[in-house]
This record gives C-alpha cells, sequence and structure tokens, in this order.
C-alpha cells in the first residue's frame, strides 16, 4: 500500500499525489506497474472518468473504472476491486483514493451540491444543509435524547477530539500534528451550533493507494500480507426527512454495513473481537454514534467508554490510532484508503510510534452523505 | 344578490425598525420584511391567513397589487396563485403602479363578481425601498392584504362606491429607480391627498345621503400620521370613536396594502350593522360603503391584524435592515460557493412541491410524506397516493442547529427537522427566528419565502417558522 502526507499540499497536483502513493505501493508490493491488470480510482472532485488514473501513472490500455460514492468513495472503489479478485477475473489489481479539495478556493469541503448533484432546482436539503449541519442535527437531538447538558455534550465529544489530535501526533503523514486540549475545544468558535472548530475534521489534500491480489499469490509477495476478511455497504433511501421514527441518535446504515462485514468476517462480539478500528469521524459526534453502531458500546453509553479511554491508544479497543479524519483531513475520494493503509501498517507491525499490540483484526468505516441518505462502507481486515 | 367581503386576512412582517434601533434616526417604528421575504411572500401569507378554513374550489381569479412586483416580465400573481395551491384555471392579474393599486383590484374584483365570476382573491402587497434618511424613510413600511370577493355569504356588503382619477407627480419611481422620488411637501399634500380624497369621500357620502356620523368606522389611507389626523379633521370624524388606526406609526404606509389593512382591522372588530367606509388615494382616490353582515360572528377564525402588529422583533441594527435591502453590499461571514441558477424547467416540473407544497399521501398505509414519493417510503406501494398539501400544517421541530459556515443574509442559518401534525416530516429552515428561543418540542408554521435570486430567478419555497402568537 501506499499513502502520501496529507495536507495543504500547494505544490501537488492530484496527478502528483497519484504517482507518489502509487509507486510507494509499488515498492511496498514489490511488483512492477506492468503487472497491474486493472484498476479503480475512487474520487470525488479529481477528475471523473478511469482515464484519471491511466495518464498519469501510463496504465496502457487496461480496464479502469472510476468511482464515486461520497464520503464512502475509496472504500467502495477497494471493494468493487476485491470482488474482480474474488471472481477470480484478474489477479492483480490497483486501487487509488485521491482528492485535491484545496484548489477550490474554500476553507470548508466545497460540498456535494455544487458540483455533483444535479438537482435542477436547488432546493434539496443536500443543498441548503451544509456538512457540519448534517452531523449538527445528530448532535442536538444525541444531547437531548441521553439527557447531557450542553456542557456535558460538549465535553464528552471534545473528548474525543483530544484522543485523535494525540494520535495525530504520532503519525508522520497526518495534516494535523497537535496536541489540543478538552478546554480548547469546548471554547472554540461555533460551526455548527454544538459543534465547533475542534468538532470538526480538517480539509486536505491526499491520495493513498492498495495493491490487491488473492491469498496465494499474495504468499509469493511478502509474508506479511493482510486479508480482506469482510466488505459492507449500504444506502439510506431518504429515511431522516421522510419518516418520523427516525431518530437521529444512530445510523442504521452503518448498522448495516457492519452487519454484512462481520457476517463475511465471521465476527460475532465485536468489542471483543475486533482489535482496532478506524471510524470516520467527519465530525466528533459522528465518531461517538459509531462506537454504538459498531457494537463498540452499548447504545447511548459511548460517553462511559470515552470517560474510560477505551478507544485510546492504550485503551481496550483503540480507535482511529493515526489520527482519523480530525487529523488527516478528509479528501474525501482518499480517506477510505487511507484508512485501510494505518489499519494495514497496524496488523504488519510498522505503526512505529503509535503500534498496538497484537492486533489480528481491524475495522474500517466510512459514512457519507446526508442523515437517512447516508452511504455507509465497513471493511474488516486480519492477519 | 349581495357583492362584498366573504373572507379577509392581512399579513405583517416581523421585523421592525424603531427607536431600540441602532442607526435609527427616528422616533417612529415600522414593518419591515425579512431578506427572504418580498411581496410575493408576503402576499403569499395574507392569503394563506384569508384562505384559513376556506374551500379553494369556487375561488376563480386571483389579484395581486404591488408597485414592488419581484418579477418585471412574467405573471407574479400566477406564481402567488400557486403557492396559495389554487386551481388550476383561477385567472390571474397583476395590478401595478399605483400605491392605489389595492383597491383598484378590489374595485376590479366587485366587477367580475357582478360579472358572474364566483370569488376573487385579492391581495396587495409591498416591499417599498425608501432612501436612507429621507422624509418618505420612518413611513414606509412592509405588509400585505387578502380580500375574498363573492357573492354568497358575505361579512361586508358592498353598499357604493366610487373612484375619482387624478393626475399628478407626487410621489414617483420611474424605471430603474431603487427610491422613491416626491415633490414639494405643500404641494403634494394641498393639491393632491388633502383635496382628491375628501372630494372622492363627501361625493360617496353624499349620493348615499350620509353624514360622516352615519359611518361606523372609517379606513382612510394618509401617507404618515401627520396627514391622517388631518384628513380624519377635514371629513369631520371622530378621531376617538370613529376611525380605524391605519398603522402608519407601528407598521408604517404599506403602499397597495395600507388602506387594506387597515380596512381588514376594522372588520376584525366589526359588529353586524356596521357601517364601514374604506377609503384610498394614489393618482386619484377609490371610496367604498360598507355594511357588515350577520356572517361576520362565523368569520372570524383567522390571525388578526393586532396579534401580527403585537408579535414582532426590533432589529438590533439598522445596518441589518441594509444589508437586506442591498444597500450595503456586505461580505458573506464566510466564502462560499455562489448559489446555483435553478433550471426553469426544474421548476415548472417541481411546482406542486415546491410552490404549492404539495406531498404525497399513501393510500395504501396512509403515511404523508414530504417531497412527493411515487414508492411509499412506508409500505413500497407503487403510484398509489393522493395530494397533501403541508402549507397549512404546523409541526415540531425534533432537532436542530445553527450554522454559522452557511451562506445567508441573517446568519446563523437554523436548519431543522420537524414533524407535522397528522404525520410527515422534512429538513426545513427556519425563518423568522430568536436564536436564543428554539428547542426541541417547539411548534412551528409553514410560510413561503424567496430562497435567493440567481440570474433574475426568484428561487422560492416553504420554510419554517416559530407559530406568530
Amino acid at each position: 500500500m501506499g499513502c502520501v502526507k496529507f495536507g495543504e499540499n500547494w505544490e501537488q497536483s492530484a496527478a502528483d499525489m497519484i504517482i507518489d502513493a502509487t509507486y510507494e505501493a509499488y515498492d511496498d508490493a514489490g511488483i512492477e506497474p506492468r503487472e497491474i491488470q486493472a484498476a479503480w480510482i475512487g474520487t470525488c472532485q479529481a477528475g471523473v472518468r478511469g482515464t484519471q488514473l491511466a495518464v498519469p501513472l501510463k496504465l496502457e490500455y487496461i480496464p479502469i473504472s472510476r468511482l464515486e460514492n461520497a464520503c464512502a468513495t475509496g472504500t467502495d472503489a477497494f471493494r468493487n476491486a476485491c470482488y474482480g479478485i474474488a471472481a477470480g477475473v484478474y489477479d492483480i489489481a490497483l486501487v487509488v483514493g485521491v482528492e485535491k479539495t484545496k484548489d477550490t478556493g474554500y476553507s470548508g469541503l466545497e460540498t456535494t451540491y455544487s458540483r455533483h448533484i444535479s438537482q435542477g432546482t436547488w432546493l434539496d436539503p443536500e443543498v441548503f444543509v451544509g456538512m457540519p449541519a448534517q452531523f449538527a442535527l445528530a448532535a442536538t437531538r444525541y444531547f437531548y435524547r441521553y439527557g447531557l447538558s450542553y456542557q456535558e455534550g460538549k465535553t464528552v465529544l471534545a473528548k474525543v477530539s483530544v484522543k485523535s489530535h494525540h494520535n495525530g501526533t504520532l503519525s508522520p503523514k497526518a495534516h494535523l500534528r497537535r496536541e489540543i486540549t478538552v478546554e480548547q475545544v469546548v471554547s472554540a468558535p461555533i460551526i455548527a451550533w454544538p459543534l465547533g472548530l475542534f468538532d470538526c475534521c480538517g480539509v486536505s489534500d491526499g491520495a493513498a493507494v492498495a495493491i490487491l491480489t488473492n491469498p496465494e499469490l499474495a504468499k509469493r509477495f511478502r509474508e506479511d500480507y493482510v486479508l480482506v476478511k469482510g466488505l459492507g455497504v449500504a444506502c439510506g433511501a431518504s429515511q431522516a426527512e421522510l419518516q418520523d421514527d427516525y431518530d437521529f441518535t444512530h445510523f442504521e446504515e452503518t448498522v448495516v454495513a457492519a452487519g454484512l462485514a462481520y457476517a463475511e468476517a465471521g465476527v460475532k462480539h465485536p468489542r471483543k473481537e475486533i482489535d482496532l478500528a478506524s471510524v470516520h469521524d467527519c465530525f466528533s459526534i459522528t465518531e461517538l454514534i459509531n462506537y454504538e453502531d459498531l457494537g463498540f458500546s452499548p447504545r447511548g453509553r459511548a460517553r462511559e467508554d470515552v470517560d474510560a479511554g477505551t478507544f485510546a491508544l492504550d485503551g481496550e479497543l483503540p480507535v482511529n490510532t493515526d489520527g482519523g479524519l480530525k487529523c488527516f483531513g478528509h479528501p474525501v475520494g482518499a480517506s477510505g484508503i487511507r484508512m485501510i493503509y494505518e489499519i494495514y501498517k497496524q496488523l504488519q507491525g510498522k505503526a512505529e510510534a503509535r503500534q498496538i499490540k497484537n492486533a489480528t483484526i481491524g475495522l474500517t468505516h466510512n459514512l457519507g452523505g446526508l442523515p437517512g441518505r447516508f452511504t455507509c462502507a465497513v471493511t474488516v481486515l486480519g492477519r | 344578490m349581495a357583492i362584498g367581503i366573504a373572507s379577509y386576512g392581512a399579513y405583517v412582517p416581523w421585523h421592525r425598525l424603531g427607536p431600540g434601533t441602532k442607526g435609527w434616526s427616528f422616533t417612529t417604528e415600522k414593518a419591515i420584511a425579512n431578506f427572504d421575504e418580498d411581496s410575493i411572500t408576503m402576499a403569499v401569507a395574507a392569503g394563506c391567513n384569508c384562505l384559513d378554513g376556506w374551500s379553494r374550489e369556487k375561488i376563480e381569479a386571483l389579484y395581486f397589487a404591488s408597485t414592488t412586483p419581484p418579477y418585471r416580465e412574467k405573471s407574479n400573481s400566477t406564481l402567488i396563485s400557486a403557492a396559495l395551491d389554487l386551481p388550476s384555471e383561477t385567472l390571474g392579474v397583476d395590478f401595478s403602479s399605483s400605491i392605489r393599486a389595492g383597491t383598484i383590484a378590489l374595485q376590479t374584483a366587485v366587477n367580475a363578481v357582478k360579472g358572474g365570476t364566483r370569488q376573487v382573491l385579492v391581495t396587495a402587497a409591498d416591499m417599498r425601498v425608501p432612501q436612507p434618511g429621507s422624509e418618505l424613510e420612518p413611513a414606509i413600511g412592509d405588509g400585505a392584504a387578502a380580500l375574498i370577493i363573492a357573492n354568497d355569504n358575505v361579512v361586508a356588503e358592498l353598499e357604493d362606491s366610487c373612484t375619482l382619477s387624478h393626475e399628478m407627480l407626487d410621489v414617483w419611481r420611474a424605471e430603474g429607480d431603487v427610491h422613491m422620488r416626491s415633490w414639494e411637501d405643500r404641494f403634494v399634500v394641498e393639491e393632491g391627498f388633502l383635496k382628491v380624497l375628501p372630494q372622492t369621500v363627501i361625493k360617496l357620502l353624499d349620493r348615499n345621503k350620509l353624514n360622516p356620523k352615519d359611518i361606523t368606522k372609517v379606513a382612510l389611507y394618509a401617507p404618515d400620521p401627520r396627514r391622517h389626523n388631518e384628513i380624519v379633521r377635514k371629513l369631520g370624524f371622530d378621531p376617538k370613536n370613529q376611525v380605524q388606526d391605519p398603522l402608519l406609526n407601528g407598521v408604517g404606509n404599506t403602499g397597495t396594502a395600507c388602506a387594506l389593512i387597515t380596512f381588514i382591522a376594522a372588520l376584525e372588530k366589526a359588529k353586524p350593522g356596521d357601517r364601514i367606509l374604506l377609503a384610498n388615494y394614489g393618482d386619484g382616490a377609490d371610496a367604498f360603503l360598507f355594511r357588515v353582515t350577520e356572517e361576520i360572528v362565523k368569520r372570524r377564525n383567522h390571525r388578526e391584524v393586532r396579534s401580527y402588529v403585537e408579535s414582532k422583533k426590533i432589529l438590533s441594527e439598522y445596518e441589518t435592515y441594509a444589508v437586506w435591502r442591498g444597500l450595503i453590499n456586505k461580505a458573506p461571514p464566510t466564502r462560499r460557493p455562489p448559489f446555483r441558477t435553478p433550471s426553469p424547467s426544474a421548476l415548472h416540473r417541481e411546482e406542486n412541491k415546491n410552490l404549492r407544497f404539495q406531498g404525497t399521501k399513501c393510500k395504501q398505509c396512509g403515511y404523508p410524506q414530504f417531497p412527493p414519493q411515487r414508492i411509499c417510503s412506508r409500505c413500497h406501494a407503487k403510484d398509489d397516493f393522493e395530494a397533501y398539501r403541508f402549507s397549512d400544517r404546523r409541526a415540531t421541530v425534533f432537532t436542530y442547529t445553527m450554522d454559522r459556515l452557511a451562506p445567508t443574509l441573517d446568519p446563523p442559518l437554523v436548519v431543522c427537522v420537524i414533524d407535522f401534525e397528522g404525520g410527515g416530516r422534512m429538513f426545513s429552515i427556519m425563518t423568522d427566528r430568536d436564536i436564543d428561543r428554539l428547542e426541541i418540542g417547539m411548534c412551528v408554521e409553514m410560510t413561503f419565502r424567496r430562497f435567493y435570486t440567481s440570474e433574475g430567478i426568484h428561487n422560492y419555497f416553504w420554510k419554517c417558522m416559530p407559530v406568530r402568537a
């Protein structure tokens, strides 16, 4: 696998990042570019065709597909490549996730509404409900449902961000690499009430790459290959805006996608069996709700696990060991594969200062879109 | 056959400029439309108020009177007609140019009903922008009125009316002008308002062999409070008992809507048998004599002018108003992509959804849904729905946020999820709200607003707002 340093990469184009991440992966796998039989590129904004990969990498006359699926873009491209291998159609496939967000001129994400959705009237909630607002709606309801005062809610969310920022300091490829305090998070300017600046992930450029093969061939490349054990994707159908029993304190897409991936991987007790996870932390509240939806914490009780340090680097189930979206930022197409990169390195014991002990099963999770219209992708990886 | 007013309802926006506003140098208070309001949205608000509990089937025409119609070419009345969910056979007519257009529309509606039209919904709204600091600024306010003219079950029967045309330049606005211009006050008042309006009123009274004391209430237009006092005195009405307060201080001179709002306020207090005189001025004058009927007691379920006047928010800074009216081109709080131009073909296709605010109610499971669906979100039945209007339904807030990143002229953007009484929910933007008084479970009502304008296309849609008291 390969992954560039995420950040405001003013000097690098999307093509530059694709080349750097892919050549790191070639080196890591010990293969030649001409051995790639098929490729997938996951991106929301950096091009709309497979040629976006062929041109910079000079992949000549092979099948390449471009895939976009909101924040799950990278992971879904990865999933499709896995199926190409699993079906026996290809022996070796390349998956690239890439995004160049910093050329848009906006400090937040330009958001999907301005480019992608052929909305016609531009009156859809995806147009007027900005991304921080989408998840702030969940935060407001979560606080209300579980009886958290504003201060209590803000504090538990702050602890999530503080944990991620600590892990980010140990991640050389992360964008944001400094410690923050609970007090800083709670008193930061509000972006979408109740979420403040430090409840929101960064906005960065980045690219990450995986090379896939089947388990038999993998042994010929290396001993410490990592297995894909389970894949799940689930999409919402506007339940949040149509059905008045949609609760905004859990996201069913995650529950279903995780269920699919757990079933494939044979995971019955996620909290016990999963050693580490990279979960979608576009906002602190998202990560908190993910703990419950992924089966790590009982409903309404993620707060107790946050207070107990369960998800810290030295905790029972470390989450976002590399600093997550919080510190890497969220170059949308790249994020899912960046998460897989972290699990891959951890399972190989190559995570350096942030290495956790005895990691054998890891999980990645992406969630993108609007509540009720999320696309969720969950991947279980193992040694 | 008694022709007259069958239903009535006014609208006054929530915001005010007044002595509590920093940068407001006048002693008067006046109502101003929010940044997302215009004459169309205010006419819709008054229309909704007037149509509350009223069957729409018999309405055959929708008149819209305004000197500030948002579209110069393209009908404004058809848009209002759609937002009010009137039948597509409704004849839409735009009356414009004169601030007397409201009563001109009323007179035309009476003539139409005499000619066989069953019911006409007359709306009048204005949102004029006086030049900052000008003599007109303290007096000009924003508001709307709506009346249904019919030939049965009228609450006030029209006994007689008369009109007088008078060509003069007193207050005017030419093509391309943002603000009104006016001539010397002495000329404007003495040769215009104080001359022409009394002539018309006296003619009407004389013709009906009535004295001023025979009138229960007069609803008189005047450009400002001082001139109102003068006209009352000149006509010999008792200011204490006979005169309906035209709200010139409090709401302001609302142009085409002004005299009609005053008339509606008089109807709201009227008793059967009362005689109400309505008189309006602008490029001439109109005067109407109404006799209140027994029906008045049945038609009192709408929102009164008084409650609109009492429910208000004083803007803390004049600058906010200046930004809303485009008098100051203030940068947005954050750099965000520009709004995209809506597609007219998509707007046309989605008229029922965006303007009529119709969702669908599943005939199989009965669940109402917005936006309209073809496959039921609950039971998955296909193409088995009936249209279901959400605009007159109240809702409660399920969750909300205040987005400080969103581009809006009234930050923060309050985004919420609301649950309608009777079922159904939607993501909605909340307007006319106090951000310190937001809470889960609060009750909201729906209001038709202009989301934004791009390439001359006003993109209208429904927002929610806390229920006006």
